[in-house]
């Protein structure tokens, strides 16, 4: 068994007492060109409406959501891949939009897609990962198969390429990859849709673990009901970009009147979980 | 100042992931460069079996000189392609694996980042552009009793420092068009060379193309590398320093190129198609 503590000393330096996500009133908006209405005009979909949360250091948030409630975007936009149209995010006290170098080396995330360079192996795309966060080949010689088996792993497949391998594989790999850079926030997007129920627990296990272990604190972003009531300590409800309500499954499912979670989402939201989000709904012409 | 060379030797770390990273992407591509090398060098030979074609057809004109300066331009032509791929391919191969974001997220600098790309692209490009030469060569009997290889090499990489720079600035493209971005490498890599002389002296061109000659570092290392070759001339510093001019004026103009497009994809959401 590895030991967690092992992993490489973080390299930008988490400010005490400061919690380790701020996020107040951010917006985003996509526009995209609306062909049907004319040559030149946009339509505007508003994908986050002002959305404030905290999340405390070594805490587990879950936001639930259905497909375009603004969730990924959410998650891209605290991982620095997205400019927000408004508001402002912190990760311990860096500000994200402003100053995202130091937040990169805080920050990690694993998506619903598992994303590798699929002719190379694990061993290969871990190594490329890892020397991002500037760690040697003779570093990472040992560790990436530590952590590979630490994830779950086989041994024997961990020169085959990617294409190769199952989705629930890839995803383990996945999670390898951002443990291996010993992040402090990490942000995961859907890291269960998709896997059969035996990997699906696997996962899970191992995010409570890292979690324990590795004092990470956590963004779910999930669709699974049961997930974000097992792993977090406060769920919130994100539904058209608005960020419904945040806090502990017990609360929120006295604050909605229901006895379950999905009651609770439910009632919230208007809509039942499974229905799928209709973002041409949210869309106005520019 | 330990800061500086922490952040120094973590930049090259992150460099030497990319190079590394292309050099398992090319072997695990292997084949298929072999068939896109046949294929380059059977393009080659159709522009260099000019030189001949014009001799069978009555023209007067130095066979010897004539097919090794087809040959130069078209290695350059062949040198350029690859390398604009390579820095294309920086946005464009990364959002088919769907690891852009991966890469985009990652705590090393775009300087570094683009450069891993230029140096693999140098290195790769710079051995294959001898193999191409090597292999045209060998369909012809070419007499280069003062052929200065190194010289015309080493002009080649100086060269490469403003192409790459150029580079980058294609590279943005796909951020911009992830259908049609790419292909516009190609364009640029033929805007530069139809002005620069590729298979004739510039001399020729119209007097607003020569001017733009001057400003093409494809010119310089077209001239210096047939110097080099035809003469015997070696390294001249009438065509290195205007290429270090431009080099150093490419590369920052190419870094706030891509960072202008690196901000546009962000803020439309356009680093991922599902934005």
């Amino acid at each position: 068994m590895t030991d967690l503590h092992a992993a490489p000393v973080i390299v930008a330096r988490t400010r005490a007492g400061v919690p380790a996500v701020e996020v107040r009133g951010l917006c985003k908006e996509f526009r995209r060109r609306d062909r049907r209405a004319g040559l030149l005009a946009r339509k505007t979909r508003v994908a986050l409406d002002g959305v404030s949360l905290e999340i405390a250091r070594g805490e587990c948030v879950a936001i639930l959501g259905q497909n375009g409630s603004g969730k990924s975007t959410l998650v891209r936009l605290l991982s620095t891949l997205l400019l927000p149209d408004g508001g402002e995010a912190r990760v311990f006290g860096h500000d994200v939009f402003a100053d995202p170098r130091p937040v990169r080396r805080l920050v990690n995330r694993v998506s619903v897609e598992a994303s590798f360079f699929k002719k190379m192996s694990p061993q290969e795309n871990l190594g490329y990962a890892a020397r991002f966060y500037g760690m040697t080949s003779r570093q990472t010689r040992d560790r990436i198969p530590e952590i590979l088996e630490r994830v779950g792993f086989p041994a024997d497949r961990r020169n085959e390429p990617m294409e190769a391998l199952s989705r629930g594989m890839q995803q383990k790999v996945a999670l390898a990859r951002a443990l291996l850079t010993s992040p402090v926030l990490l942000l995961l997007d859907e890291p269960t849709t998709g896997l059969d129920p035996r990997s699906k627990l696997e996962v899970q296990e191992f995010i409570r673990e890292v979690r324990t272990v590795h004092d990470a604190t956590i963004l779910l972003c999930t669709h699974d009901l049961a997930e974000a009531e097992s792993l977090a300590e406060r769920v919130g409800i994100l539904h058209r970009g608005e960020l419904l309500c945040l806090e502990p499954v017990h609360e929120l499912m006295a604050r909605y009147s229901s006895l379950t979670l999905e009651e609770a989402f439910f009632a919230a939201t208007g809509t039942a979980f499974e229905e799928e989000g209709d973002d041409d709904d949210r869309e106005v012409l520019a | 100042m330990r800061a500086i060379a922490m952040t120094l030797r973590h930049e090259l770390i992150g460099l030497g992931g990319i190079v590394e990273r292309n050099v398992y992407l090319t072997r695990r591509y292997i084949w298929w460069d072999v068939a896109f090398f046949l294929w380059t060098v059977a393009n080659t030979l159709t522009i260099v079996f000019i030189a001949k074609g014009i001799e069978a057809a009555g023209g007067r004109l130095d066979v010897n000189r004539a097919t090794t300066s087809l040959l130069i331009g078209a290695v350059v032509w062949a040198y350029l392609g690859i390398l604009f791929e390579f820095m294309t391919e920086t946005v464009a191969w990364e959002r088919w694996e769907g690891t852009i974001e991966y890469t985009f997220m990652a705590p090393l600098s775009r300087p570094a980042h683009l450069g891993g790309m230029g140096v693999f692209s140098v290195l790769y490009g710079l051995l294959r552009a001898v193999l191409l030469f090597a292999a045209v060569a060998f369909f012809f009997d070419l007499s280069m009793p003062r052929a200065d290889f190194v010289s015309a090499v080493a002009l080649l990489a100086i060269a490469s420092i403003s192409f790459i720079g150029i580079g980058m600035m294609t590279a943005v493209l796909p951020l911009i068009s992830p259908e049609k971005g790419s292909q516009l490498g190609f364009v640029a890599q033929g805007l530069l060379l139809v002005v620069s002389g590729v298979y004739y002296p510039v001399s020729v061109l119209p007097a607003w193309m020569e001017w733009l000659a001057k400003i093409s570092p494809a010119t310089y290392a077209l001239r210096g590398a047939r110097a080099s070759i035809l003469e015997g001339a070696g390294l001249a510093w009438a065509d290195v320093w205007p290429l270090l001019v431009i080099g150093a004026a490419s590369i920052p103009l190419g870094l706030w190129v891509f960072r202008r497009g690196e901000l546009y994809a962000k803020r439309h959401g356009k680093l991922k198609r599902s934005g």
